[in-house]
């Protein structure tokens, strides 16, 4: 029981760092239009400008600003330069722009810090673990990312349901043309938007830090499943991102837990396992064929 | 006039052709041997490949810019730590550049797509790392050479080392692809106590809290794991984060604790025990003069992989130097290659018979040395250790 519990919360904190990066993904993609495979870039540099402030000063707040300035900074300037003068190709041209600056990107992390993994340290009051129940210690550091990312859901919740850029942001993702017609300031809302979804990327990344490794195309390996979640959840929609996000991080992390146990008791031992870390890899996958299979929009499709 | 404007041109021809073979030879001696390395420069494997490369080239640079007395060019390419794309790297040296020597893989599921094509062509494969079980029994090849280990050995020391701590019940983890599997069937050869969990990590993870809760539900009295690279980093960061460094020791086998992953773990490390052919404080004359050279040149400490490609540089010298520095009799190269004639780092080295060393192994712990930690050279844990293998070898 205390081991469900624990594979559990390591689901949902796998699933709250996939929302972060799929927030910012599923606004950008609903409301621009934009496919942006460089988002992953963006979960990179925030990594790399945490790290980097990290070991240069020890402060963990200054680390998380740096992070969070860095990757919302670039993905503005990304808009700026090079998104603006593609919103009226087709979906190829970005996805083109968008791959040559994932290569721009790792090149540049490779020239500037090397190749080896960069060290980043769990600040001290936030190392050691937590007894969430009798017998479960959880380590602390996991528990602020879930805590974090829920409220960051809670923040966008309000944000977008709430406020007359969230407003905006609603009937940009449904009536597009619509807006622009009634005279709203599309550029400026583009521009914020991709801030805001640099910010959640590079905030998902100063997370990662200190328990993944920080080095060059770090953000690649995340992506793809971001991808899945943004398509399980319904494109456009961050409602959708957060439950797609959730129900992608607990079935990744309860299969690659038990299916393995499961076949042990029907076949022999290692091959048991090696079949089962098979199955594990290809579950969210065939989740995701099955929700489309259901609702071909996703689960919370934001285009009525 | 005709007539004779056709000798003229004869004659030019002839001239030109005659030139042409004159120069011939003269360019053959002139043009260095080229070397094909397609090794892993990009992602998690990145900065192995990195040391794969830079040690190589440092072993030519020391040796004046050229390996036995051949002049030597090394081409490489990065193989993105995709097989397919390894392959394609390979067709286009082999064919394209007319490349007959090869090195530089990492990985062995890139190697397995790449080997087959070098052997059956007619080239030659000299490993500084990857050797799967296969290429040292059954499919092993006059033509390949493996100047690391066979995969297994690394793992069948650190079961041995589990045995000689008194570690009676061990979790084991790998990654599921052949060098994984490899590993946990080479640790469970020479390992004595109960094996209570065995699990196969994604090969592209980089999130472990699933298996950290299955190893503290198992309550072991130990942990092996086998993950390369960056993998390593981030699943010992996560164990020391999960609070389990503590309560469950740790034994490695050398790729899973080299000197980039302990720069990256910091003083989490200090006290895990594993086992490697080589360390940096090795006492011997090659060693240290390559550990100067290397820090001095890259301002960093060389990892074991580094030292591989260094010693297969140093292997491939001695072999150019027996044939004067031709490739293209692989039956002359398998003859100067075989008695291993060069100065290792590790100071025993030797070949069996199915081209896969035979070495000892030692055991090692982090330990702070000076304020850093560092790995500490404890004793040996085997002797002339081969594989089991060679004995399904037949050339």
């Amino acid at each position: 029981m205390g081991l469900l519990l624990e594979q559990l919360l390591n689901g949902v904190q796998l699933g709250v760092t996939l929302f972060l990066l799929a927030a910012g993904l599923t606004l950008v993609f609903g409301i621009m239009g934009v496919i942006n495979l460089a988002h992953g870039s963006l979960y990179m540099i925030g990594a790399y400008a945490a790290a980097v402030t990290a070991a240069a000063t020890g402060s963990a707040l200054l680390a998380l600003l740096a992070g969070l300035a860095a990757a919302g900074v670039t993905g503005m300037a990304i808009e700026f330069l090079v998104l603006r003068r593609l919103y009226a190709r087709d979906h190829l041209d970005q996805v083109l722009a968008t791959f040559g600056l994932i290569l721009f990107f790792n090149e540049a992390m490779v020239l500037l810090f090397g190749r080896q993994p960069l060290f980043v340290n769990v600040p001290e009051a936030l190392r050691g673990t937590l007894r969430v129940l009798p017998g479960v210690d959880y380590p602390v550091f996991r528990l602020l990312i879930i805590a974090l990312g829920l409220l960051v859901a809670l923040g966008l919740y309000i944000l977008i349901q709430r406020t007359r850029i969230g407003m905006l942001v609603r009937a940009g993702a449904t009536h597009r043309e619509m807006v622009r017609a009634l005279g709203v300031d599309v550029r400026m809302l583009y521009t914020l938007i991709f801030g805001l979804g640099a910010l959640l990327a590079g905030l998902a990344g100063v997370m990662a830090g200190p328990i993944l490794s920080v080095q060059p195309q770090m953000g690649e390996q995340i992506l793809i499943t971001t991808f899945v979640v943004v398509v399980i959840g319904g494109i456009g929609s961050v409602r959708g991102a957060l439950f797609g996000a959730v129900l992608v991080g607990v079935v990744d992390t309860l299969l690659r837990a038990y299916v393995p146990g499961l076949l042990r008791q029907v076949m022999e031992g290692s091959e048991a396992d090696a079949l089962g870390a098979g199955l594990a890899s290809m579950g969210v996958y065939l989740l995701m064929a099955l929700v489309l299979l259901v609702k071909p929009r996703g689960l919370f499709p934001a285009h009525a | 006039m005709n007539l004779h404007r056709r000798g003229l041109l004869a004659s030019g021809a002839a001239l030109g052709l005659g030139a042409a073979s004159l120069a011939r030879p003269a360019i053959a001696q002139g043009a260095p041997l080229k070397i094909g390395m397609i090794t892993t420069l990009s992602g998690a494997g990145g900065y192995i490949g990195q040391d794969i490369r830079d040690a190589f080239l440092l072993a030519i640079e020391l040796s004046g810019g050229n390996l036995g007395g051949t002049n030597v060019q090394v081409m490489v390419e990065d193989d993105g730590f995709r097989p397919g794309q390894g392959k394609q790297v390979a067709e286009r040296f082999m064919k394209n550049e007319r490349i007959k020597l090869l090195t530089g893989i990492i990985f062995s599921n890139i190697l397995g797509a790449v080997a087959p094509d070098v052997l059956d062509g007619g080239g030659i494969y000299v490993s500084p790392n990857a050797s799967p079980s296969n290429l040292a029994g059954r499919e092993c090849h006059k033509n390949f050479w493996s100047i690391a280990w066979q995969n297994d050995s690394l793992h069948e020391s650190a079961g041995q080392l589990a045995t000689n701590l008194g570690q009676k019940r061990m979790f084991i983890l790998a990654p599921n692809y052949q060098a994984g599997r490899d590993a946990l069937t080479g640790f469970k050869r020479l390992y004595k106590g109960q094996v209570v969990g065995e699990v196969y990590t994604r090969l592209d993870q980089t999130d472990y809290a699933a298996e950290m809760a299955q190893i503290r539900a198992a309550n072991p009295e130990g942990v092996y794991q086998f993950h390369p690279g960056g993998l390593g980093i981030a699943f010992l960061r996560q164990y020391v984060q999960a609070g389990l460094l503590a309560n469950v020791p740790m034994t490695l086998a050398a790729p899973s604790m080299d000197a980039t992953t302990l720069a990256a773990v910091g003083d989490a490390a200090v006290g895990i025990n594993l086992t490697s052919h080589w360390n940096t404080d090795f006492d011997n004359a090659p060693s240290k003069r390559f550990v100067a050279a290397f820090q001095q040149k890259f301002n960093r400490v060389p990892t074991y992989y580094a030292q591989q490609s260094f010693d297969t540089a140093l292997a491939i010298g001695a072999a150019l130097r027996g044939t004067g520095g031709k490739v293209d009799d692989t039956e002359a190269f398998y003859r100067a290659m075989k008695p291993a004639n060069f100065e290792s780092t590790r100071g025993k080295f030797s070949f069996g018979s199915n081209n896969h060393p035979i070495q000892d192994w030692y055991a090692l712990k982090v330990e702070n040395v000076g304020g850093k930690p560092a790995l500490v050279t404890q004793g040996k844990v085997l002797s002339d250790h081969g594989d089991v293998y060679a004995s399904q070898c037949r050339f």
